[in-house]
């Protein structure tokens, strides 16, 4: 019970830093506020303006929730050199010589990111209502969870890579391999349907493709796959992904 | 007992940064770990807390084995690092209360603890602002009170003064020497400042190559090894000769000085010059502990290339 209790209490100082740290950065409140904006008004409002719609839909509003994904994506992943300068700063010195479990440690790191990335969800939903996107209060719920997983997963990937490179250059650079991908490869921005096969092959392997299809799913209702199977590809993924950060960071 | 060690032994690759070392503390003492850069001071110090595994050997901290008890010897020890390692977004009272979590400190002493801890070191007026508009010293002084807050029975500090000015180092002294006596700690801190350890320390170990080249009180230590020393300037001086008479202890020769350490120089200063003969140069002066320093680790400049700083050391592993 006692190593339960500090085992939370563990997860709690190391994601409160975290939170403490994201507000205190206006830096980064503010590009994940203005980098979303720029994708939904700069990227679909412009190819919007050439294409009619996209199974019924404004281009603008077929995308939305391609760029939910993608802002998690982005703001996820990109958490994980936050270890690195932790790293270089000594930051970490103090958390890793207290006794609390490399898990712990893990877990509040992580949910740090998911914080980052879910306060941006948010600004994102709003944006939605917004631009007229078919929202409902249950589906808003919906689509907070699937990002919600989507993050859990993507911050743990992030911290995997983070945790074992030693330079934030070296991150940016196996980062970039790991994230374009991951988000073209995905149909964020196309619908998944009517694709070439190695396309469509390269779609199918991606997990990305189940999130983003998940959330389209919810918010628009023209989905691929059954959501059962999005959402269990998305936790087995996740589940993963966390298995992998507990150990590197074991191995810190 | 409060530290033991077994025959402790770390090694990267070829490399033995300590080398089957054997060291007894004692309960309450300020024990001092002197040593040129990369004799292994730090990596001995990172076993202790149990961030290194050793490679042979075995050591009790607080009568628990690094390696098979590590979470009990971290939770009973408090450790300053060689760098900072207060969080600068942070203000002085969120840094405490984070550790105040991380360790277990329980939740109803918490708030009065950090009140005490910032009191002992003087920064509760600055402690709810920001750590980034903090001088070196007060991070030193925020980075002592967080090593304090658990209570821990030791206190490891790495280098406590490094970078610091002289004022600073001699206000940080008093605070180590305050907290020891306060809280009834052992401390072990590690330094390459001789007058450091001579202000601090009850005993201290020169380290050098992974092994414990001598260790006594530095009193004793300035006594037995050193006594005075003769600087002596003469042309074509005859060492051996020198090197002859009973009451001088060791020779050493730089850069066209002769360096003695004499048993007692009032008493045998008259029979010294008598021996040389005509001289250019003569100084005398009590020695110091950097004398019995250099004693041991000789005179002439390492190569710093063994020297890393803690992640270096762990990352390597």
């Amino acid at each position: 019970m006692n190593g339960i209790i500090s085992g939370l209490e563990g997860i709690y100082a190391v994601w409160l830093r975290e939170a403490k740290i994201y507000v205190r950065e206006k830096e980064r409140l503010i590009s994940s506020a203005i980098s979303p904006l720029l994708w939904i008004f700069g990227f679909g409002a412009g190819i919007g303006s050439t294409v009619e719609s996209v199974e019924g839909f404004s281009y603008m509003v077929f995308i939305y929730p391609g760029i939910l994904v993608m802002a998690v994506l982005f703001t996820s992943l990109f958490y994980g050199i936050y270890i690195i300068w932790d790293r270089k700063l000594d930051f970490l010195k103090e958390v890793l010589v207290a006794p609390v479990s490399r898990a712990s440690v893990f877990a509040g790191k992580m949910l740090g990111g998911v914080t980052d990335a879910m306060v941006q969800v948010i600004f994102l939903l709003i944006i939605g209502l917004i631009i007229n996107a078919p929202l409902s209060p249950i589906s808003i719920i919906q689509a907070f969870l699937m990002l919600l997983l989507i993050s859990i997963a993507m911050v743990s990937i992030g911290l995997v890579i983070g945790a074992n490179l030693q330079s934030p250059e070296g991150f940016s650079l196996v980062i970039n391999f790991v994230m374009w991908p991951l988000f073209f490869f995905s149909g964020a921005l196309y619908p998944v349907g009517k694709l070439s096969p190695w396309l469509a092959y390269a779609t199918s392997i991606n997990p990305l493709t189940y999130g983003v299809d998940a959330l389209r799913g919810i918010i628009l209702g023209t989905h691929q796959f059954p959501i059962y199977l999005d959402v269990a590809v998305m936790l087995i993924f996740a589940v993963i992904a966390m298995g992998l950060g507990v150990l590197s960071f074991r191995r810190m | 007992m409060v530290i033991r060690t077994e025959n402790l032994t770390k090694k990267y690759g070829k490399m033995t940064a300590v080398d089957s070392l054997n060291l007894h503390i004692e309960e309450g003492e300020i024990f001092g770990l002197l040593g040129p850069n990369g004799a292994g001071k730090t990596t001995l110090i990172s076993m202790l807390c149990t961030i290194l595994k050793p490679t042979s050997g075995r050591a009790w901290v607080n009568g628990f084995d690094i390696v098979k008890e590590s979470a009990k010897v971290r939770k009973s020890i408090g450790i300053v690092f060689q760098q900072p390692s207060v969080d600068d977004l942070l203000t002085g009272r969120e840094n405490l209360a984070m550790h105040n979590l991380l360790f277990g400190v329980p939740r109803d002493i918490r708030k009065q603890r950090i009140t005490e801890v910032l009191s002992i070191v003087n920064l509760e007026k600055r402690a709810d602002e920001l750590v980034n508009t903090y001088s070196g010293g007060m991070r030193r002084r925020l980075e002592l009170a967080r090593g304090i807050m658990h209570h821990p029975k030791i206190l490891f500090l790495d280098e406590p003064t490094l970078g610091l000015d002289p004022q600073t180092r001699e206000h940080i002294w008093e605070y180590i020497k305050d907290l020891a006596e306060k809280e009834c700690m052992t401390v072990l801190l590690t330094t390459h400042y001789m007058d450091e350890a001579e202000q601090l320390c009850d005993r201290v170990a020169i380290i050098d190559y992974g092994k414990i080249a001598a260790l006594d009180s530095p009193q004793t230590l300035k006594n037995k090894i050193v006594g005075d020393v003769v600087k002596l300037k003469q042309k074509n001086p005859d060492i051996e000769a020198i090197r002859r008479l009973d009451y001088v202890r060791n020779v050493q020769e730089k850069d066209g000085l002769l360096y003695l350490s004499i048993k007692d120089a009032s008493k045998h200063l008259q029979d010294l010059l008598t021996h040389t003969g005509p001289i250019d140069f003569v100084e005398v002066r009590s020695g110091t502990l950097n004398d019995v320093f250099l004693h041991y680790t000789g005179r002439e400049i390492r190569d710093a290339g063994a020297e890393g700083g803690f992640w270096e050391r762990v990352m390597k592993k």
